[in-house]
């Protein structure tokens, strides 16, 4: 029976021990797609889902219709963003390895998608994210310190205690409470926009998953409602080729790109280099112009490479070669920034080397305050009784007596 | 006041609810032009407009999804399920978003959703448009659970519903639509119009969340129950002569636990009746309720009148629902124990 079985089962192109093998990715010369006006009907731009936007050459100049002319403060502000996400991610990641939290997932070389994204964005647009784009949080001001006692469920804690680390959110940031159920928020996003219409204003909603997490039925849900009412919403699809151990094939990634499932919808799909921060500016730029203007969705496919493990939880060298990002043809996104602003006479490796100091040392200093606040040991602690809290906006009696009970009988 | 059915009086309840708050907005399969397939929502969208009244895709997920979005974004969505048996494809938006919203956030994001759904059966509906799934939501912390059993309590109740700040799924059991019915598919139908609670307000009024209502006072026995077996209930305390208690929950979430506890208390015999299945399902809840709160009260073991463990069968419709028959000999089990 099994031996003879017709079912296709996806593979990756490599597996551990194999030298790395990229040669599935289309990947287009950087320049080379038009960029159409944001009124063009989906149909009638389709190879935007196909090919892939691009604006960093290889050596650090710009190109191409697609090049966002920011000045080099902005981007001076954008490097700073990415590396500061990044220092961030190192300490979260050594103080894990330290039992200090008990889990944390980084975000390496996936930073350009969320900072760029942020930036191209009004801070009155609201952000739906999924649980890899501390970008977000970082370009949105988030301080660090924040950030870091929702980690460590401390008497600083915005979840007072009630998520698990990296489900961040703020009220006053538009930034939604993260779920650890992947691709909720996608619809959310669009009922979201779709209550800014139906409002009269100008706010778009943006949201932001993984290419595993297409294949949910939320997903579809998103793009079925966003097409119906034509919601002023951006929806990412950040591929970065790993759903924990499965390769993107298993969402159907290989065989048409994500972007063009826009396309069945008739929402306009981009597909473009994630790794390039001028390009990912561009094209959310772009579709928030499309958003703002009436002209409706936008799914954008953002290429990029997972370069850490998933989470802390999880060894990718089980699966995967261990030197793939080094192999992975559209680089590191902090190194091209950094290489084009360098070029542009706006920055230099001496200034680089230095930045990542000063960050390094703030991230260090920021945990240090964090602690302050309690840690997962170590008081001030938070008052379990505020489990109760929220449930509903009042209490029901049944949460009194429970909570009664609880103080009662004690903790352990 | 006016005589209404439960349908006219759903309607009554959104109309209201759309003109006094302008952030009211309606959702659901077949609800906008057409008014609904069981008509709850006729003539809202002729009066309120499109843009409040919205016919939606038929993706039950998407329906409560986009809901929460929009209810974190200042509006208060009223979205009908076309049939409780369809609402499962939502319950991951329901169960973990909808209802943990407000408490993982802390509070600073919450979504002042009401979910209408018809439920039950009684109607030849078969297993695919027959089901009570009240128990599968009165296990989830963070949403309020609710089955009216009357037109009064149904517009009272819904306005209540919109107004809450708290999610509320609220179950509407479609065989009462029309008029009560007492278990007896034989009978010629009755309207609303015969009976006491078919006479509603025709302006704003509330019926709170969290109480339950005595509609038969009684010594003998108390009966737990909800929704269209309140009048099943009622038939049956009525045919054997039994001086039964009959209390109508109404909200099964957050449940009125004093009203239990004060009749068993009383009657010392308790009888709970349900059209759900019986295994963990909702009586069960209630039957550890009131052993808990009237253990030494109690002269008999409680009892439970369900629809049967199986799926609900299309031809075997009365052999499946707790009727009276069924429900006196529940009486009389508790009352010769």
């Amino acid at each position: 029976m099994i031996q003879k079985s017709r079912l296709h089962i996806p593979h990756p192109p490599a597996r551990p021990g194999d030298k790395p093998d990229f040669s599935y990715l289309q990947i287009s010369q950087p320049g080379e797609v038009m960029r159409p006006d944001v009124n063009t009907h989906a149909m009638d731009m389709t190879d935007l889902a196909h090919s892939m936007v691009r604006v960093l050459k290889d050596d650090g100049k710009t190109t191409g219709p697609w090049n966002p002319h920011l000045e080099p403060e902005v981007l001076q502000v954008g490097l700073r963003h990415m590396m500061l996400t990044r220092a961030f991610d190192e300490r979260m990641q050594r103080v894990q390895r330290q039992g200090k939290i008990s889990f944390y997932v980084k975000c390496t070389g996936e930073e350009a998608v969320a900072v760029a994204q942020t930036m191209a964005l009004l801070p009155g647009d609201m952000l739906f994210p999924s649980y890899r784009n501390q970008g977000l949080q970082v370009a949105r001001g988030r301080k660090l310190v924040d950030l870091m006692c929702q980690c460590l469920s401390n008497t600083r804690d915005m979840c007072k205690g009630r998520q698990m680390p990296i489900m961040y959110h703020s009220k006053e940031g538009n930034l939604f409470s993260i779920s650890g159920n992947l691709t909720t928020q996608y619809p959310q996003a669009v009922g979201w926009a779709m209550a800014s219409a139906m409002k009269g204003e100008d706010n778009l909603a943006a949201t932001w998953i993984g290419d595993g997490s297409t294949a949910e039925p939320d997903f579809h849900h998103a793009l079925t409602f966003a097409s119906v009412y034509q919601a002023p919403v951006i929806l990412n699809v950040v591929n970065n080729q790993w759903a924990i151990s499965t390769f993107q094939a298993f969402a159907g990634g290989t065989r048409v790109p994500f972007a063009a499932r826009g396309l069945g919808y008739g929402i306009p799909g981009i597909r473009v280099d994630g790794n390039d921060f001028l390009a990912v500016y561009a094209v959310t730029a772009w579709a928030a112009e499309r958003a703002r203007t009436g002209a409706g969705p936008t799914l954008i496919e953002h290429v990029t490479y997972r370069a850490s493990a998933h989470s802390t939880s999880d060894d990718p060298s089980r699966y995967r070669p261990k030197d793939e990002f080094e192999a992975w043809p559209l680089g590191d996104p902090i190194t091209r920034l950094k290489q084009h602003l360098i070029q542009l006479g706006e920055w230099s490796e001496k200034q680089h080397e230095a930045l990542e100091k000063e960050l390094e040392k703030h991230a260090l200093e920021s945990w240090k305050e964090a602690i302050t606040y309690g840690t997962m040991t170590e008081g001030p602690s938070l008052d379990p009784s505020n489990m109760f809290e929220d449930v509903f906006k009042e209490m029901p009696e049944h949460l009194k007596k429970q909570r009664e009970q609880m103080l009662a009988e004690g903790d352990k | 006041m006016a005589q209404m059915n439960m349908i006219q009086a759903l309607n009554s309840a959104m109309d209201i609810a759309l003109s006094k708050d302008p952030t009211v907005v309606l959702m659901g399969e077949d609800i906008g032009y057409f008014g609904g397939v069981f008509r709850c929502t006729e003539g809202l969208q002729r009066k309120h407009g499109e843009h409040r009244v919205l016919d939606a895709p038929i993706a039950e997920g998407g329906i409560v999804a986009t809901a929460i979005g929009m209810g974190v974004n200042g509006l208060r969505p009223v979205v009908e399920i076309q049939f409780a048996d369809y609402i499962y494809p939502a319950f991951d938006q329901i169960v973990s978003e909808l209802a943990r919203l407000r408490h993982r956030s802390a509070g600073d994001f919450y979504a002042p959703i009401t979910i209408r759904t018809p439920c039950g059966g009684g109607i030849r509906g078969g297993q695919t448009h027959s089901q009570s799934p009240e128990g599968i939501f009165t296990h989830v912390s963070g949403i309020k659970v609710v089955m009216p059993s009357n037109p009064y309590d149904a517009k009272g109740m819904l306005l209540s519903a919109i107004e809450d700040d708290d999610p509320v799924v609220f179950f509407e059991p479609k065989r009462i639509y029309n008029g009560p019915f007492d278990g007896d598919p034989d009978k010629p139908a009755r309207p609303w119009s015969t009976h006491a609670k078919g006479e509603v307000p025709e302006g704003h009024y509330t019926v709170p969340i969290g109480k339950a209502e005595i509609v038969r006072p009684g010594n003998a026995a108390t009966i737990i129950t909800y929704g269209t077996m309140v009048h099943v209930a009622e038939a049956a305390a009525e045919k054997s002569g039994i001086d039964a208690e009959i209390i109508d929950v109404r909200s099964m979430a957050p449940l009125d636990v004093a009203t239990l506890r004060a009749s068993v208390q009383k009657t010392g015999r308790c009888v709970i009746v349900h059209e759900a299945t019986r295994f963990g399902g909702y009586g069960a809840e209630l039957s550890a309720t009131v052993q808990e709160e009237c253990f030494w009260h109690l002269e008999a073991p409680i009892q439970r009148v369900t629809g049967w463990d199986t799926p609900y069968p299309h031809a075997f419709e009365w052999e499946y629902f707790p009727g009276q028959k069924r429900i006196i000999n529940a009486l009389r089990a508790v009352l010769e124990a």
